[in-house]
């Protein structure tokens, strides 16, 4: 047996014994998702369970090192306890912005002693945090924010807005852009960390077409800001921001798969059963371009690993991703008729179709809009002038 | 799909470097055009696919090829598809060693194939649209052998073939997937239509009057060709959808240098938000389609039970991927690019034939829902 034999049968057992039951089924909204922090709201004891025991282990973040609270796994044993995982079907432990954005921007531009101090609570799921980037005047153009931090010596002093927070209500810290200088628009930002507490931090959600809320407008009157709590150099956040903002396209990608809302990235068609020639004929068209974009989602991630993939094609795959999905909600919507339009009956579990309809309009706008994207990729891989 | 292994990106840039030189529109397509070459491919040209092994790709080893698969033919192919190079690898080194794999005529036939001097092809439409199982063309049982009596169209090299791999219904009715027959038919048997297509690439329609073959022109078994005929099918889409990615990476190509240089409002047009994001849209369907043409082909190669569905998956995709790059290179070059002068006019054309070859993008979506159960 090779010793990735071994790990995987280790693995197996080790998953067998220690995940529970509950934690085996499908989830069945974002609802399900242990997003931890200082004031958890497990599902039940089992959630809390299966969150502690793989923090333990440091597999809530596999393949970061073993000295920031990671599992510290190889590229291929990451891959294997992700295989083992999808076989009894367990669901991820621990859902977070600081996993899938913070974590990754600190490991590469945070300083030693950020990274002892932050990494291993995002990885025991004892911190959850959101990410302070768009402003009322700074949304397709970031780089335009206008949230200032100005320096007090031995603090900065932040005042500003910032909008479209996700759960900014619910998160225990930021991780946030702030105008440093204003003598240059991209060398003028700083990328800084701090506590939702602070005084002067306050929310308010913010309620969209589908009627949830998963985004906040947040404020800050005269918030202090240790000096040492800025991540990377002063005046260069954008370069850490750019590189986050690639983290976060990666996993607004993996939705064109159908993860979120759309179920598993099965044949659509096979679940809808159109009973209209018409339709029948859309939705054929949509799976084929919804398998060809799982075929190049497995060659992305295989590339991205392998450091094959252009910087900028994770601009292509949430462009492309999003627009698939917000297709899959259009015929999602069509072939249910009016049973899609019922938007508060136990049947239609409270509108579930037509909000998540809604919701998916927002997909290509988050994150940075389907048309920037197509700006980057016009700049950055086809090297058009001017763009 | 693991990404490329060394032997495989060697291949491919040996593929790139031969057909870029030897295989471009100037020197290959636009020659035979205007010289009128009957053929429809370049004879040296495909002697030198020959001498380089690259027609041995799907031949295995012990019988003197490379022994590699659909995924390497993929990679020769999406270079043949850059450079509209005209040839018979597609039909004869991929679909026709296919489907002679296993069967009496691979000791007959891989020898011509392997140097470069045969061409098989396949002959399954019977009408304007692709549908094998509605193979009416029958050939009957009399005495040792049978006697074939049809039509036959869309057979492409159908002209210069040496044999046409025909598939014939031996039992049953059309419509049915049992009772047919895939038989070697030589050159001279039928009679044959030349006709030159839009691409100026040429194809034949054959008409069989009672063509007598001996039983031995049975490739495979009687009465079950169907599996036989799809493996070779499903080969032919993944290897024409890899052959259309390649087009449409040609056209886009061309297209995206074209906004680089042509200036109009003292800007050049590149710097048009308009046009921008058409080409940025354009990269990311080819992206998209390439993956897509990987994946069938790794799946054919491993026998897959989701190798057909793939396969159409791969060619519904890359055909609609190719013809966007064709209209759109078109409509971006402008006037210029209405003219037989330019070349992107080529891609477009090209397209539309292999876009139709062994099912049009209607054909494979159809499949795509019937496969998945709708």
């Amino acid at each position: 047996m090779t010793d990735l034999d071994t790990f995987r049968s280790e693995t197996r057992a080790w998953l067998e014994a220690n995940c529970p039951p509950e934690m085996r089924e499908p989830m069945r909204s974002e609802a399900d998702a242990c997003w931890g922090g200082r004031n958890p709201n497990f599902q039940s004891d089992a959630q809390r369970q299966w969150m502690e025991k793989m923090a333990k282990r440091g597999w809530t973040v596999p393949h970061w090192p073993k000295d920031y609270g990671g599992g510290g796994l190889s590229t291929a044993e990451t891959k294997v306890l992700k295989e083992e995982m999808a076989r009894i079907g367990a669901r991820s432990p621990l859902t977070s912005f600081g996993i899938s954005m913070l974590g990754p921007a600190l490991l590469k531009f945070g300083t030693e002693e950020q990274k002892k101090h932050f990494l291993p609570q995002i990885a025991r799921g004892e911190i959850r945090w959101c990410q302070g980037y768009s402003e009322p005047g700074a949304g397709s153009d970031l780089a335009g924010l206008a949230t200032k931090a100005e320096d007090k010596g031995d603090h900065w002093l932040i005042n500003g807005q910032k909008v479209w927070t996700s759960y900014a209500d619910k998160a225990d810290w930021i991780f946030c852009l702030v105008r440093t200088s204003t003598e240059s628009k991209h060398q003028g930002i700083s990328f800084v960390l701090f506590d939702m507490t602070t005084p002067g931090v306050s929310t308010k959600p913010i309620k969209l077409i589908s009627g949830y809320s998963p985004f906040c407008e947040t404020f800050f009157d005269d918030v202090k800001v240790p000096k040492e709590q800025v991540v990377g150099e002063v005046n260069r956040g954008w370069d850490v921001a750019k590189y986050l903002l690639g983290h976060e396209r990666e996993m607004i990608a993996g939705m064109g798969l159908g993860g979120i809302g759309g179920g598993e990235g099965g044949s659509l068609g096979a679940k809808l059963k159109p009973d209209n020639a018409l339709l029948r004929a859309d939705i054929a068209a949509f799976d084929v371009d919804a398998l060809a974009f799982a075929a190049m989602s497995e060659r992305f991630f295989e590339m991205f690993k392998a450091g094959e993939a252009h910087p900028a094609s994770p601009s292509m795959m949430k462009y492309a991703g999003t627009e698939l999905n917000k297709r899959r909600h259009e015929l999602v919507m069509a072939a249910g008729g009016s049973d899609a339009l019922e938007w508060d009956s136990e049947r239609s579990k409270d509108g579930k179709a037509a909000r998540d309809w809604l919701r998916t309009k927002g997909n290509s706008i988050e994150g940075g809009t389907s048309e920037i994207q197509l700006n980057i990729v016009a700049k950055h891989i086809l090297g058009l002038p001017g763009a | 799909m693991p990404l490329l292994t060394d032997d495989q990106k060697m291949l491919q840039e040996t593929a790139s470097s031969f057909l870029s030189e030897e295989g471009s529109i100037a020197k290959q397509l636009r020659q035979l055009r205007d010289s009128g070459c009957t053929d429809g491919y370049g004879t040296d040209l495909w002697k030198q696919f020959g001498e380089l092994g690259l027609t041995g790709i799907c031949i295995p080893e012990d019988k003197g090829g490379l022994g590699l698969g659909s995924v390497e033919a993929a990679l020769v192919l999406e270079e043949i598809g850059r450079n509209l190079t005209p040839s018979p690898f597609l039909a004869t080194a991929v679909v026709g060693a296919r489907a002679i794999e296993g069967t009496a005529h691979a000791d007959r036939w891989y020898p011509g194939i392997l140097s470069g001097d045969a061409v098989l092809t396949l002959a399954v439409d019977e009408s304007r649209r692709h549908s094998p199982e509605q193979t009416a063309l029958t050939a009957e049982r009399r005495g040792n052998g049978f006697v074939l009596n049809g039509t036959k169209q869309f057979v492409v090299h159908g002209n210069s073939a040496d044999v046409a791999l025909t598939a014939a219904r031996t039992s049953g009715t059309a419509g049915e997937r049992e009772g047919l027959t895939l038989f070697a038919v030589p050159k001279g048997a039928a009679e044959v239509e030349s006709v030159t297509l839009a691409d100026s690439s040429k194809a034949a329609r054959l008409t069989f009057r009672d063509v007598q073959l001996d039983a031995d022109a049975v490739v495979g078994d009687v009465d079950n060709g169907w599996a036989q005929l799809s493996r070779a099918l499903n080969s032919g889409r993944a290897g024409a959808a890899a052959e259309l990615v390649g087009v449409a990476a040609g056209a886009t190509s061309m297209t995206v240098d074209y906004l680089k240089q042509r200036k109009q409002f003292g800007k050049l047009i590149g710097e048009f938000q308009a046009l921008q994001h058409r080409a940025a849209h354009l990269y990311g369907e080819i992206e998209i389609a390439r993956a897509a043409a990987l994946k069938a082909a790794e799946l054919v190669d491993s026998g897959s039970e989701k190798a057909e569905l793939m396969a159409s998956v791969a060619k519904a995709k890359a055909a609609d991927v190719a013809s966007l790059a064709g209209r759109e290179g078109v409509q971006m070059h402008g006037g210029i690019g209405m003219t037989d002068e330019h070349d992107i006019g080529l891609y477009l054309k090209r397209e539309a034939v292999l876009g139709e070859l062994f099912g049009d993008v209607y054909y494979h979506r159809n499949r795509v829902a019937e496969l998945s159960g709708y």
